[in-house]
């Protein structure tokens, strides 16, 4: 199978200081993905790379089958979207939307036929002979888009386009894009911050940390199966709850103080026998209950409930780890209350604590 | 219920001379005459006739009032050998004046633009020589750059005369003064037209690169229609300071050529005769007239724009 995009062994150094770690990343014909990560993990330099804005160490990068590692930016076949919008402001919004294909020397009805069609998808036909100063954020973000529809390229990408909107209508401009994606059905690239961006969009995330990709698959498998502590932390709100403990009995069970939980079902590779394992759960992937089960419950008392309208946050001090769980909001657990929390151990991720990595 | 809230009415009272606004304001005036008054005697004296000037009352108004050292400042006054007032030197001064901002601010322009965005290996290096440039003493300049400029008119001469065409002289004319206020000019205006692309954001240029403007397309096309308030700016700057120049009129120009402000010393300070202090206001007054009226037209402009560029963003 041809990759739409494919990296290897990339590398960017500025000055001494490595900001991407040869680092590997093949993208198909027609697939959406996310680059999430901390502020500085280098996604968003990653993507600068990828359109030629920055002149890279050491490396290659192919589009298409072609090799453009020191190709111009306007000769790679990509178009991209600018955090700040970047729309020019001295021109009128034909204006931006023509000036890619005028410096391409297109003649005049061509231009005219995909000014008119990108205005047609987005729906900023009536905003054509407007200045960029006289639209909203969400005018300018659609009108930003369109610089990169116009070109006709096969790989878009996207740099935080939307966190400069307020929350309402980047939800909005999030459904377009997806929508967006299914019509033109080609290769998209998206920088961001924010999970919930990245989890409903994404064909495949790549989470990123110190210019080195950490985990790149399907939003489910990030979510269910992080690959290390780092991608289990990062993703989901609240994150997961982390419990410091061993695993002993050949691997069988995990023992934290008194507690015992039996390891049975657990979705991994050998757990084995461990002095200090991590068990890591997600707050929607416990119950709580009034009875004990051994080998299945732990032990806790109720600190404060947080309800949140659909479901309600119950925050728990189980020896001296601080826990959540999600529970439904007609739930209410006073404070103090002693509770014991079954744990789903399907959906539970045990991490070595040494290498940090699932087992 | 009406009468329960209706509080104190009318305007805040205000007492006009109370004792902050009476420091305040008799500090303004003394300072405004101070600086008012000198120009009050010049204009005042500019009008008169010499007999009255005679009579000593320097603040008094004239009384009768006279063009006539107008018209001579202007068109005959005496420097030296000619008498043809400060009219020569008013149209040397434009002949230099109008080369030099333009060409100054042209390459400093695209200076600053280079330096601001299409940064390259030893950028900042260049940047950081041109600014210890600003900083060295014209004097230290002066003649190394006589030596310069005599050199280039030799080297050009050579080709001139290979085809039949008389010796270029470059030290000594109007184009070598051009030459020089280019150059002292680069310094500042390129750190300042550095700074104000520098404070564009970054992402304009990065788009402007993925739509394939290169070089000069980025810079004539996206910076140069958001740059207007800076060239108000960088045009003040020159004009003001290659009129006002003395030094390198002096230097690096002959009589025949010489700029009004060399012209205006020459005649205030002419030996022969009677001093005309009517005339030598007159012609200090068109000498300073130019400087006046660009900081009038534009400075609106400059403020205009400089608002204009903060709403926009």
């Amino acid at each position: 199978m041809q990759h739409s995009i494919s990296v290897r062994d990339l590398t960017l150094k500025f000055g001494a200081q490595a900001v991407l770690k040869t680092l590997n990343l093949d993208v198909a014909e027609g697939e959406f993905i996310v680059l999430l990560g901390p502020s500085g993990c280098g996604k968003s330099t990653l993507l600068n790379c990828l359109a030629g804005l920055l002149d890279i160490t050491d490396g290659q990068i192919w589009i298409k089958g072609q090799n453009v590692t020191w190709a111009e930016p306007s000769e790679r076949g990509i178009g991209m979207v600018f955090q700040s919008y970047a729309l020019y402001p001295q021109m009128t919004v034909r204006g931006n939307l023509s000036f890619g294909l005028k410096n391409a020397r297109m003649p005049k009805d061509e231009i005219d036929k995909r000014v008119a069609r990108a205005a047609e998808i987005l729906q900023i036909q009536p905003l054509l002979d407007r200045k960029p100063g006289a639209l909203s954020g969400g005018q300018r973000q659609r009108v930003a888009i369109g610089r990169a529809l116009v070109r006709d390229v096969d790989v878009f990408l996207f740099d935080e386009p939307l966190s400069n909107l307020d929350a309402k209508l980047r939800s909005e401009l999030r459904v377009e894009i997806k929508r967006l994606h299914s019509r033109l059905n080609n290769t998209m690239v998206y920088v961001t911050h924010d999970q919930i961006e990245a989890l409903t969009l994404a064909d495949r995330i790549a989470v990123m940390r110190g210019g080195i990709i950490q985990q790149l698959d399907a939003p489910q498998t990030i979510y269910n199966r992080p690959a290390n502590l780092f991608v289990a932390g990062f993703i989901g709100s609240p994150s997961m709850n982390f419990l410091h403990g061993r695993t002993v009995d050949g691997g069988r069970t995990y023992r934290i103080g008194e507690v015992s939980l039996d390891l049975a079902g657990y979705d991994g590779g050998a757990v084995m026998e461990r002095d200090k394992a991590i068990l890591g759960l997600r707050p929607e992937h416990l119950t709580i209950q009034d009875h004990a089960e051994p080998g299945r419950t732990i032990p806790a008392v109720v600190e404060i409930d947080e309800p949140m309208g659909a479901d309600s946050l119950v925050w728990l001090k189980a020896g001296e780890a601080q826990m959540s769980v999600r529970v439904p909001v007609e739930d209410r657990l006073e404070k103090g209350r002693a509770v014991h929390l079954q744990v789903d151990m399907t959906k539970a991720s045990i991490f070595d604590a040494v290498s940090e990595q699932r087992v | 219920m009406a009468e329960m809230i209706a509080g104190p009415r009318g305007p805040k009272p205000r007492r006009a001379f109370s004792t902050p606004n009476i420091v305040l304001y008799g500090t303004l005036i003394v300072v405004a005459a101070y600086y008012a008054l000198p120009l009050y005697v010049m204009i005042v004296t500019s009008l008169k006739t010499m007999p009255e000037i005679r009579l000593g009352n320097v603040f008094s108004p004239p009384v009768e009032i006279t063009f006539e050292p107008w018209v001579k400042a202007w068109s005959s006054a005496c420097t030296g050998i000619n008498c043809d007032g400060l009219s020569r030197g008013f149209w040397n001064s434009v002949w230099i004046l109008i080369p030099s901002v333009i060409l100054s601010i042209a390459i400093s322009s695209v200076n600053g633009y280079a330096l601001a965005n299409w940064k390259y290996r030893g950028s900042e290096f260049f940047f950081a020589v041109l600014m210890i440039g600003a900083f060295i003493p014209y004097q230290v300049m002066l003649y190394p750059i006589v030596l310069v400029l005599k050199n280039i008119g030799d080297f050009l001469s050579i080709f001139s005369l290979a085809m039949g065409m008389g010796k270029v002289q470059v030290y000594g004319t109007l184009s070598g003064l051009v030459i020089v206020h280019t150059i002292f000019g680069m310094p500042i205006l390129t750190l300042l037209f550095r700074n104000y692309f520098s404070a564009l954001p970054e992402e304009l240029f990065k788009a402007a690169r993925v739509d394939g403007a290169g070089f000069w397309g980025i810079f004539f096309k996206i910076m140069l229609p958001m740059a207007l308030p800076i060239f108000v700016v960088a045009m003040i700057l020159q004009v003001t300071g290659i009129w006002n120049d003395f030094l390198f009129g002096v230097i690096y120009t002959k009589p025949e050529i010489y700029p009004m402000t060399v012209q205006l010393n020459n005649i205030v300070n002419s030996v022969q005769g009677v001093k005309e202090y009517n005339v030598n206001m007159a012609a200090t007054l068109l000498t300073g007239l130019v400087p006046l009226t660009i900081y009038f037209i534009s400075g609106k402009l400059f403020v205009r724009g400089i608002a204009a560029g903060a709403v926009k963003g």
